[in-house]
């Protein structure tokens, strides 16, 4: 007990605590002396063109790998699930990329859409499209959504596919025998059974692109062009480990905890219910 | 039947593949790319074959200093082992011991001490990077293997699963073993750790790749050439002021920081899926 204690006390508690006492400080330019500043931090923040634009950009990206990584692990759960015995094997063919490192994934992406001799890139000039994703940013917000939905696939495949293994045959069969078919079935029965399961995915979906991305972000596009991929994550070690603004960082970093804060006390708050329900 | 339609288990199967083949096309192409001669790669259309380099690349990256970052691949996996062994068993073993307190003991603030490590499952370290770099560098700890791997273990993941395991156990069980005379070190060495096993297998692979794949905090903690990881070195070799990266060496780099955790997850899966549907309850 008392080792974890004093871990979790002196690296998480401490560096929290002095986060969210920076966040109300102002340092001065050499970092000898700091003045109370309220929340002057907060609004200096808050009130940065780009922050808003990190803020959009996590948006977009977090909607993009959220939503994707899922239906495409819905789709191949479902699959997987009808062809019951071959359904381990293909379970083995697609969780590996879960222990990809996003950086890694980045890479991996990155070589099939490199602007000169990416495979992907020969396709898209057959279609017409100038891909430079060094050069658009559209294409590079592209670019680190694709490896990131390919990475995170994997991780909502188990979970689907161990939430569809759940369901009661007996319900479906009923349902078949009452003359509902395959799709009718899938919409009425098995998916708001797997709602749990899905709102689960869609909270741990969210926190995989705000935070662990970063690797995959980093290694591709750091950031570029012109900040078309910077996410707040980012924006936060370019401000505070590059730039050495502790006070600006500290805010972002109270302002993420709390992003994060609130989004599992949603998710505890579903899931008592959920026990509730049962 | 009715129930089960043929036609469908065809496309399921046909899905499946196309599935399954796309989520290799990456691995596959990124191998290929990783045998071909510079030249070969370079010349404008990728040859979809394995080259004639062989594995020279991963010799070279191997064994000879790799350029932009100052030490051989062998260094840069051998510290990432050590922080992927760190990471994993540090985690477990401290968990695990947690975890034992919280269920079988009572002592004052217990409660206080639950929450206080439950809050930490919501915060990864990226969101606190900065003042964790604080921290660490007060503690003289910067460039370090303590202090790259305590901050990374400051979660509660695994003391949350081993309680839940911990509280399904009967009662009896502990009574029993003081009955028989165990103290309460000989009741956790001899029976809880046995009825551990599963769990601490499945912890182990989950624990393992995190550690392995860590990007971020070992970029800031480490700060010299010697004690590089080779995940946070991946961008050393994309990042190219002219352009096109050293795909070839590039490629190779890849394969080498995604073929440990890939052979671990493949190896130990069952153990693996447990732990992680496990984790969500």
């Amino acid at each position: 007990m008392a080792p974890q204690l004093i871990i979790v006390l002196v690296f998480f508690f401490w560096p929290a605590i002095t986060a969210l006492r920076q966040s109300l400080y102002v340092q001065d330019a050499f970092g000898l002396g700091e003045t109370f500043a309220g929340l002057a931090n907060f609004t200096r923040v808050l009130a940065s063109r780009s922050y808003h634009e990190a803020l959009v950009n996590t948006a977009i990206f977090s909607v993009s790998v959220a939503l994707g990584a899922m239906a495409i692990a819905l789709l191949l759960a479902t699959m997987a699930d009808r062809v019951l015995r071959a359904s381990r094997a293909y379970r083995t063919l697609l969780i590996w990329p879960y222990a990809v490192a996003p950086a890694a994934a980045g890479v991996l992406w990155m070589f099939m859409l490199d602007p000169t001799l990416g495979v992907l890139t020969r396709a898209m000039t057959v279609l017409g499209i100038d891909w430079d994703f060094r050069l658009n940013g559209g294409q590079a917000m592209a670019l680190v959504i694709v490896a990131a939905i390919w990475q995170q696939m994997s991780y909502n495949f188990v979970f689907f596919l161990a939430g569809l293994q759940g369901i009661p045959a007996s319900l479906l069969e009923a349902a078949a025998i009452d003359g509902a078919g395959p799709w009718r079935r899938f919409w009425t029965i098995t998916f708001p059974l797997l709602s749990p399961t899905t709102f689960f995915l869609l909270v741990m979906n969210t926190i995989y692109a705000f935070f662990e991305t970063f690797g995959t972000i980093d290694t591709t596009t750091s950031g570029g062009p012109g900040g078309a991929t910077r996410t707040l994550v980012y924006k936060l070690y370019q401000d505070g480990i590059v730039g050495l603004d502790l006070g600006g960082s500290a805010a972002q970093s109270v302002l993420l905890m709390l992003m994060v804060g609130l989004l599992t006390l949603v998710q505890f708050r579903y899931v008592e219910r959920r026990v509730q329900y049962h | 039947m009715r129930y089960h339609r043929p036609g469908l288990d065809v496309l399921a199967h046909t899905l499946l593949i196309i599935g399954a083949l796309i989520f290799m096309l990456p691995v596959i192409l990124a191998v290929l790319a990783s045998t071909q001669t510079p030249g070969a790669l370079f010349s404008g259309t990728l040859p979809l074959s394995f080259g004639t380099s062989g594995l020279d690349h991963y010799l070279t990256l191997l064994s000879e200093p790799v350029r932009g970052i100052g030490v051989p691949a062998w260094r840069l996996m051998l510290n990432s082992l050590l922080m992927a062994l760190g990471i994993a068993i540090g985690k477990l073993v401290f968990a695990i011991l947690a975890a034992y307190a919280l269920v079988f003991f009572r002592f004052p603030f217990r409660r206080c001490c639950f929450w206080l490590i439950f809050v930490t499952l919501m915060l990864p370290i990226e969101v606190r990077i900065v003042p964790t770099y604080g921290v660490v560098a007060d503690l003289g700890l910067i460039d370090s293997y303590p202090g790259l791997i305590l901050p990374l273990i400051a979660s509660a993941t695994a003391t949350f699963l081993f309680r839940q395991f911990f509280l399904t156990l009967p009662p009896e069980l502990m009574e029993a073993a003081r009955v028989d005379g165990a103290g309460p070190w000989r009741f956790f060495i001899d029976i809880l750790l046995p009825l551990s096993k599963t769990n601490i297998a499945a912890l182990f692979v989950i624990m393992f790749i995190y550690g392995w794949n860590q990007y971020l905090w070992p970029l800031v903690a480490m700060s010299s050439a010697d004690n590089a990881t080779l995940v946070m070195s991946l961008k050393r070799l994309t990042l190219s002021t002219d352009g096109t990266p050293p795909w070839h060496l590039a490629t190779a780099m890849t394969v080498l920081a995604l073929l440990p955790p890939v052979v671990v997850i493949i190896i130990m899966q069952r153990w693996f899926i447990k732990g992680l549907v496990d984790t969500e309850k």
